[in-house]
């Protein structure tokens, strides 16, 4: 009943409706939800052990181990543009100790929120300062692409990347759709392992999209999330960003540090702009700070503490490198294995396409009913789109997934 | 220079030569920039009287006991998973809590929308894109003076801002005749943002009458409450009692929302903990208002950081961390108001013929100390004290080993 005497007025947000789950992380709030003991999530993608369990890599608990050893350490506010030491370092992992980016002073780098917050603030610093506001970005690509580029106030468009028919990279339609777009363009490269099809362009194939790129006069803006962990080698998986910058050419760089350090949760990322001078360089720092200030004043600092330990310490940073390759591994033996398990089964089609793309994903090819028949009646969790995160799989479970794509290929029911 | 081979293809000839030639230097920020500079002087006397950070009476920054126990038990434990858009639900139901009240009907309703933020910054942020997105054509109605990144925050979210008064220069005190009249003015539908206790820069608040005269009128007036609460606890170095103007607002049955910050009262500043709520009709719309709150998150950072949730959960939801905690508070309270009465007391010894009252009527971590932008100039190049250009004094940075000389400096640039 009314608790005052004047009527409650109703809320001035009634008109709401409840928004949709978010068509990823909503796969695990369902997961999470079913009660099935043979459920398996391969929705989100965040690295398993064979046990299926969350990994806290040995690098990163022995960097949280001398942080809070440390008492000398505060908890004061970073500067808007975040952590010096981890910006650089960030800096020279993804573009080598010895870019010319570097060398030159060519680079401005400011710690952000993981690989999202990277991307956004990137996107802000756009619209406000860049001529075209107009971004292309792959067809298909990382569902929140769109709204991050979007929500920052520039248009989005799509050029063509991923082939249906051969399961790999179209090539040719990319470099059509690059020359296409309007001189000046941005355009979102997925620096490896393509989010979610797991087709990455071969190294000759970069040379002719940087040359697409810059013979259009676009602005190229790399979304590294899986560096390291795409092929276990940290410099191969940078190849295609330091290709780009040893033109002496302009970009930008989103680096994520969530799942090479397995640091999801604690947000840790960078965004970095190469620019022709390091006089613009300055110039550029102190706008992204009117950027960042007025969204969440200054970045967190834990995560970044972490990483700057890790990188700069010679042994963890060498450790790191073994537990990464581990990782990788581990996820490209999956993809033997399930290619393994569906060949035995006489799974109809060609399943080549797991073993050849690259990363924390596989687009494996089946469509929406395919997918949901395989949620209902097998509990495999996954995206709608077809995409399986790799990393969820385990010995256990890939007998399992081998089973559900076989019926729901041949349409055996349950 | 370069002396870097020529690659097989370079960018053209001919094209622009970058594409951030016509990239302005920005400002500095008012505040953050005013620890630059006094990082950047070599002075052994210099004094930091600018950013709100505590320091304790060696001037030093302090992590809390409470906090440093609750690392201790996080350490080790916890996966590093994504956390939900939202954040930690614990930590959510905790905060809220902390701001309503324990036993607060709207919580034992369900009826509020909570979400964590990036600290109060995010906070802010999050409801100011949140309001353009679903009241587009609302204004928000901002005090003068504020933090200057409120005008920031709801500038970049697009919201029409108009202002209220507030600080009475007069007075040093409120303008409640100004503020009121101002309000009455605002057009039905129009967000109010309000400063919960403490306020910043001023340190000037309202009596819990003047608090309760502004809810009659935003309840006759159709206005929006949205509350700023970056010192609950730190003000009077009681969580109740800082909290009590949200607490007047809804006993009188208001739909407010309030940014909530852990930066200050748990020293978690870079950590970045913050939580907004949100009050609505029931149970079914906090759930849509979340969702949709989550959707604005997600493009921007996807989910927030997950330490500082799991320390302020820790010690939040530990009977024996949280009295600590209580305690340790009002230890950070009681030193800043014993620099105020330390600061008024050495200038009125210095025979300065100004009225300095306000130093210790005004509560929080700011004394608004009605210097001039010559007068703090002065302060700077002369004496190497360090504060922003509104004469806005961070008590926290006082002690007893600066007040004296301090107090010196006002006098000199004063007298």
């Amino acid at each position: 009943m009314e608790a005052t005497a004047s009527a409650a007025a109703a809320s001035v947000f009634d008109h709401l409706e409840q928004a949709p789950e978010d068509p990823i992380l909503g796969i695990t709030v369902a997961y999470n939800k079913d009660p099935h003991p043979g459920k398996v999530n391969l929705g989100v993608g965040a690295y398993r052990t064979e046990e299926g369990k969350p990994l806290i890599l040995n690098v990163v608990r022995r960097a949280e181990e001398r942080l809070l050893a440390d008492r000398s350490k505060n908890k004061e506010y970073l500067p808007i543009t975040g952590l010096a030491d981890f910006n650089k370092r960030s800096a020279m992992l993804i573009l080598g100790s010895d870019s010319p980016a570097v060398v030159e002073k060519r680079l401005v780098t400011a710690q952000c929120l993981s690989g999202t917050g990277s991307l956004r603030v990137g996107a802000e610093f756009l619209a406000r300062h860049y001529g075209v506001k107009l971004v292309f970005l792959p067809t298909p690509t990382w569902g929140n692409h769109f709204k991050v580029f979007m929500n920052a106030g520039l248009a989005v468009k799509t050029y063509r990347y991923y082939d249906n028919k051969t399961r790999g990279l179209d090539y040719e339609g990319m470099l059509e759709d690059i020359g296409a777009a309007p001189s000046g363009s941005v355009i979102l490269l997925h620096a490896c392992a393509h989010n979610p099809t797991g087709v990455d362009p071969t190294p000759q194939q970069w040379e002719g999209i940087r040359q697409a790129i810059r013979n259009r006069g676009h602005l190229p803006f790399f979304d590294s999330a899986y560096q390291g962990f795409a092929s276990g080698s940290l410099d191969k998986d940078a190849l295609a960003v330091r290709t780009f910058v040893a033109d002496g050419g302009e970009c930008f760089i989103a680096q994520s540090f969530a799942k090479n350090m397995g640091l999801y949760g604690e947000r840790v990322g960078a965004l970095s702009i190469v620019s022709k001078s390091s006089g613009v360089a300055t110039r550029v720092e102190s706008q992204l700070k009117l950027v960042i200030r007025p969204m969440y004043s200054n970045p967190p600092i834990h995560g970044a503490s972490i990483v700057a330990l890790v990188l700069g310490d010679g042994d963890l940073f060498s450790e790191w490198t073994v537990e990464l390759k581990g990782m990788a591994d581990r996820i490209i033996s999956m993809r033997h294995k399930l290619y393994d398990a569906l060949r035995a089964r006489g799974t109809p089609g060609d399943w080549t396409h797991i073993l050849k793309q690259i990363g924390m994903f596989s687009f494996t090819g089946l469509n929406k009913e395919q997918v949901q028949f395989m949620t209902r009646e097998y509990r495999i969790y996954m995206t709608l789109d077809g995409r399986i995160s790799m990393a969820g799989l385990s010995l256990k479970t890939v007998p399992l997934l081998a089973d559900a794509i076989h019926a729901a290929v041949t349409g055996a029911k349950a | 220079m370069s002396t870097a081979a020529a690659p097989a293809s370079s960018v053209p000839a001919g094209a622009r030569s970058g594409w951030w030639e016509a990239v302005q230097p920005a400002a500095r920020d008012p505040i953050l920039g005013v620890t630059e500079a006094f990082l950047a002087d070599s002075d052994p006397k210099k004094v930091n009287v600018g950013v709100g950070a505590y320091r304790n009476d060696e001037g030093k920054p302090v992590v809390l006991e409470c906090v440093r126990k609750a690392e201790q038990i996080i350490a080790g434990k916890q996966n590093m998973e994504y956390l939900p858009m939202g954040g930690l639900v614990k930590f959510n139901d905790l905060s809220v809590k902390l701001a309503y009240g324990d036993t607060a009907p709207v919580l034992e309703e369900k009826r509020v929308a909570a979400v964590q933020t990036l600290s109060g910054t995010g906070a802010c942020r999050l409801f100011a894109d949140f309001q353009k997105r679903f009241k587009p054509d609302s204004r928000i109605y901002i005090p003068v003076p504020t933090w200057a990144n409120h005008h920031n925050i709801w500038r970049d979210a697009r919201v029409e801002a108009h202002t209220f008064r507030y600080y009475k220069p007069s007075t040093r005190g409120l303008d409640f005749e100004g503020l009121m009249e101002d309000l009455k003015k605002a057009p039905e539908g129009s967000f109010v943002l309000l400063h919960a206790c403490a306020h910043n820069p001023t340190g000037v608040d309202p009596t819990a009458d003047q608090w309760k005269e502004m809810s009659q009128l935003f309840k006759s007036n159709g206005l929006f409450p949205f509350f700023d609460m970056a010192y609950q606890g730190f003000a009077s170095g009681d969580t109740v009692r800082d909290a009590q103007a949200i607490r007047i607002f809804m006993e009188d049955g208001h739909q407010l929302a309030c940014a909530q910050s852990f930066a200050k009262n748990m020293g978690l500043y870079g950590q970045r903990v913050g939580c907004l709520s949100v009050v609505c009709d029931n149970s079914q719309q906090a759930v849509n208002v979340k969702s949709q709150l989550q959707q604005i998150a997600r493009p921007m950072y996807s989910n927030p950081p997950l330490h500082g949730a799991q320390i302020v959960t820790t010690v939040l939801s530990d009977p024996e961390l949280k009295e600590q905690w209580y305690k340790e508070v009002k230890v950070m309270a009681d030193r800043i108001i014993g620099m105020r009465e330390a600061l008024k007391s050495n200038l009125e010894k210095l025979g300065s013929s100004l009225p300095w009252k306000h130093i210790t009527e005004q509560i929080g971590m700011f004394c608004y100390s009605g210097l001039t932008e010559d007068q703090v100039d002065r302060l700077t190049k002369e004496f190497h004290i360090y504060m922003t250009r509104n004469g806005r004094i961070s008590m926290a940075g006082v002690t007893t080993g600066n007040v004296e000389y301090l107090a010196n400096a006002i006098h000199e640039v004063t007298k």
